[in-house]
């Protein structure tokens, strides 16, 4: 209808020329910007690369493996920050998962329609900390709790464990991975939650007619319906736990060993970033954390992209699994 | 249901028995989970209210920090400089975030707004020390010192996936009837982009701003890389290197001074005020703006 209007050239003739500029000149800025946004994440890729590039012609691919940081001989490897990451974000996950899952059946299924809202709002409020407050708390607060009770408990009766093994530390693989689970357990509930919220109401009512009780029903059907949905959520979860620098540089100790303790101090790839990037001595430390940001970057986009694939084929095709701000109200 | 209808109708009883007891433990573990994420948030703010409030005063909030550890100083540097960074930040993002949403919402072809809401997604979710190194080589290694301004051009990418992403979901809900409305008289597709979606949608609008705000003022990680070295006192050129909240929360969280910890607990207080502030802001806003579209 408003292309033929366009179209017929005697229309077209009257309109002004504010309006013959306006329509080209808004399709223009806007087109911009948006092709603004795709260059950014090209433009991060390449700078990212480009600054890295001294330490990966000189290290190349062996970079990955090598269990080495000493910016005095200036040897340098990824293998103890990748282990840091993939440790403390495995364990923050391993308690975020279930503890979403379980806020999200509270939310949809069992809570009173009252509390719903205010619940739901004040976990996502818990997404709202700044990461540096967070961090600040686990230094002062967390940190000596475990150090003075949970490691202690743990190591008395799982002690003959060697990831329970020697001395308690208010910095450690822990107290990270605790931070880390308080920072993705919001993230993985606002997307779970809304994904139960799509199952189909004639489903869950089939399930009670046929006399499931509450939790059948769940077993049966939300979380079948919506198992895609929640592996998305959490891998999701997961993107967001390698990604923090901040929280887990003011716990983890800034350790650049692989350590099997999980009282042990460590650092991750985003941590060490941000704990020796900022006047880093030397001609080629700054390039070796490069170097770790570029391996954090692949980590980090691979994670995103397999989440949302995953939500895609799971048919949540309309689930936005962004958890943009606005849908979290 | 009488006990002896339950009798005849479930002829297992101690199976229906033992499935009501895994229902009770299921409910009461995940009314639990519930409570402990409540209690989590409850914990943190408590903590950063008890132990930052004795800090608190106009002195505190007046006053810039002092030199090497000396703690009778206060923020009022630091808050300058938080505002100029996220005003500077905010005024690069808000415009182009919004623009980027009116493109993939009126006028992108389905494939390309499919690519760019991938771009933004993706965006979204590269890790912020990423883009510290970014702009770190994008301005800091050739201007050869670190800035204000490239702290903001950092916190305006992390902002601009977010502002974008809430700008296209408000913009959708516009009724589209109001749209065909103003195309059916005839209106130049711009003006009625200009004179009746965004208008229609400004709470909406507001609210995303808002909170991409609130989400990039306490960032602290690219800032490390951008903008952690600054002379004393209060500055506001945002071409030399500017003091923030975040920044002098972290750098006093790592002294080993118990009085430079009870300042940043209580520069923690003012930082989270602020940013639950904007929060329960923003949600006014879309809650005006819901209504206002009979959403």
């Amino acid at each position: 209808m408003e292309a033929g209007a366009l179209s017929d050239p005697v229309l077209r003739a009257r309109r002004n020329l504010p309006d013959r500029i306006g329509d080209p000149l808004l399709r223009g800025l806007s087109g911009l910007a948006a092709a603004l946004a795709v260059v950014v994440l090209v433009a991060i890729a390449y700078e990212v690369a480009h600054l890295a590039w001294p330490a990966i012609s000189k290290f190349g691919i062996g970079f990955l493996t090598t269990n080495d940081w000493n910016p005095v001989t200036e040897r340098f490897g990824a293998a103890p920050f990748i282990y840091g990451t993939v440790v403390t974000s495995t364990i923050a996950l391993l308690f975020a998962a279930p503890l979403s899952i379980a806020i999200s059946i509270y939310l949809t299924e069992l809570a009173p329609a009252r509390l719903r809202r205010p619940v739901a709002t004040l976990v996502d409020m818990l997404a709202a900390i700044p990461s540096v407050i967070l961090g600040l708390w686990g230094i002062l607060v967390l940190g000596p709790f475990m150090n003075d009770t949970i490691e202690p408990a743990l190591k008395s009766v799982f002690g003959f464990l060697p990831i329970f093994s020697g001395d308690p530390s208010a910095f450690s693989y822990l107290t990270a991975a605790l931070i880390l689970t308080i920072m993705t357990t919001p993230i993985i509930t606002s997307v779970t939650r809304e994904v139960f919220e799509t199952v189909p109401g004639d489903l869950k009512e089939a399930s009670y007619a046929l006399g499931a009780t509450r939790w059948e029903m769940v077993r049966q059907v939300v979380l079948p319906y919506s198992r895609a949905g929640i592996v998305g959520a959490v891998i999701l979860g997961l993107g967001r736990a390698i990604g923090e620098a901040i929280a887990v540089a003011q716990v983890i100790g800034g350790a650049s060993v692989i350590h099997a303790s999980l009282f042990h101090t460590g650092s991750t790839m985003a941590a060490q970033i941000a704990a020796q990037f900022q006047g880093a001595p030397g001609a080629l430390q700054q390039p070796a954390l490069a170097y770790l940001g570029l391996i954090l970057l692949a980590f980090a986009l691979i994670v995103n992209v397999v989440a949302r694939l995953i939500v895609q084929r799971g048919g949540f095709k309309d689930t936005d699994i962004t958890p943009t701000e606005v849908e979290a109200l | 249901m009488s006990p002896g209808e339950s009798h005849a109708l479930m002829l297992d009883r101690g199976n229906l028995k033992r499935r009501n007891r895994v229902n009770r433990l299921v409910t009461v573990s995940s009314t639990i989970a519930a409570l402990f994420a409540v209690a989590v948030l409850l914990i943190v703010v408590g903590s950063v209210l008890s132990k930052g409030i004795g800090a608190l005063s106009i002195h505190f909030l007046t006053t810039p920090t002092g030199l090497f550890g000396d703690t009778s100083g206060g923020i009022s540097n630091a808050i300058v400089g938080t505002v100029i960074i996220v005003a500077i930040a905010a005024a690069m993002a808000i415009p182009v975030g919004l623009l980027v949403a009116i493109y993939t919402t009126e006028f992108a072809p389905t494939r390309i707004g499919h690519v760019v809401r991938f771009a933004l997604d993706l965006l979204n979710g590269v890790p912020t020390i990423i883009t510290g190194i970014f702009v770190y080589g994008l301005i800091v290694i050739p201007q050869k010192h670190q800035s204000g301004f490239a702290a903001s051009v950092a916190l305006a990418i992390i902002m601009l996936p977010i502002v974008a992403r809430t700008a296209q979901e408000v913009l959708t809900l516009v009724p589209a009837t109001l749209k065909e409305a103003a195309h059916a008289l005839g209106i130049a597709r711009w003006r009625t982009t200009v004179r009746v979606t965004l208008p229609t949608a400004a709470g909406g609008l507001m609210t995303g701003a808002l909170l991409a705000v609130a989400r990039v003022a306490g960032e602290t990680a690219p800032l490390i890389l951008l903008c952690s070295i600054f002379a004393p006192g209060v500055l506001t050129e945002p071409s030399e290197g500017l003091a923030s909240i975040p920044i002098f929360i972290f750098q006093s969280s790592e002294s080993p001074s118990p009085e430079a910890h009870t300042q940043a607990w209580a520069a923690a207080l003012v930082l989270i005020a602020f940013v639950l502030v904007l929060n329960i802001v923003a949600r006014a806003f879309y809650a005006r703006s819901r209504k206002r579209m009979g959403a």
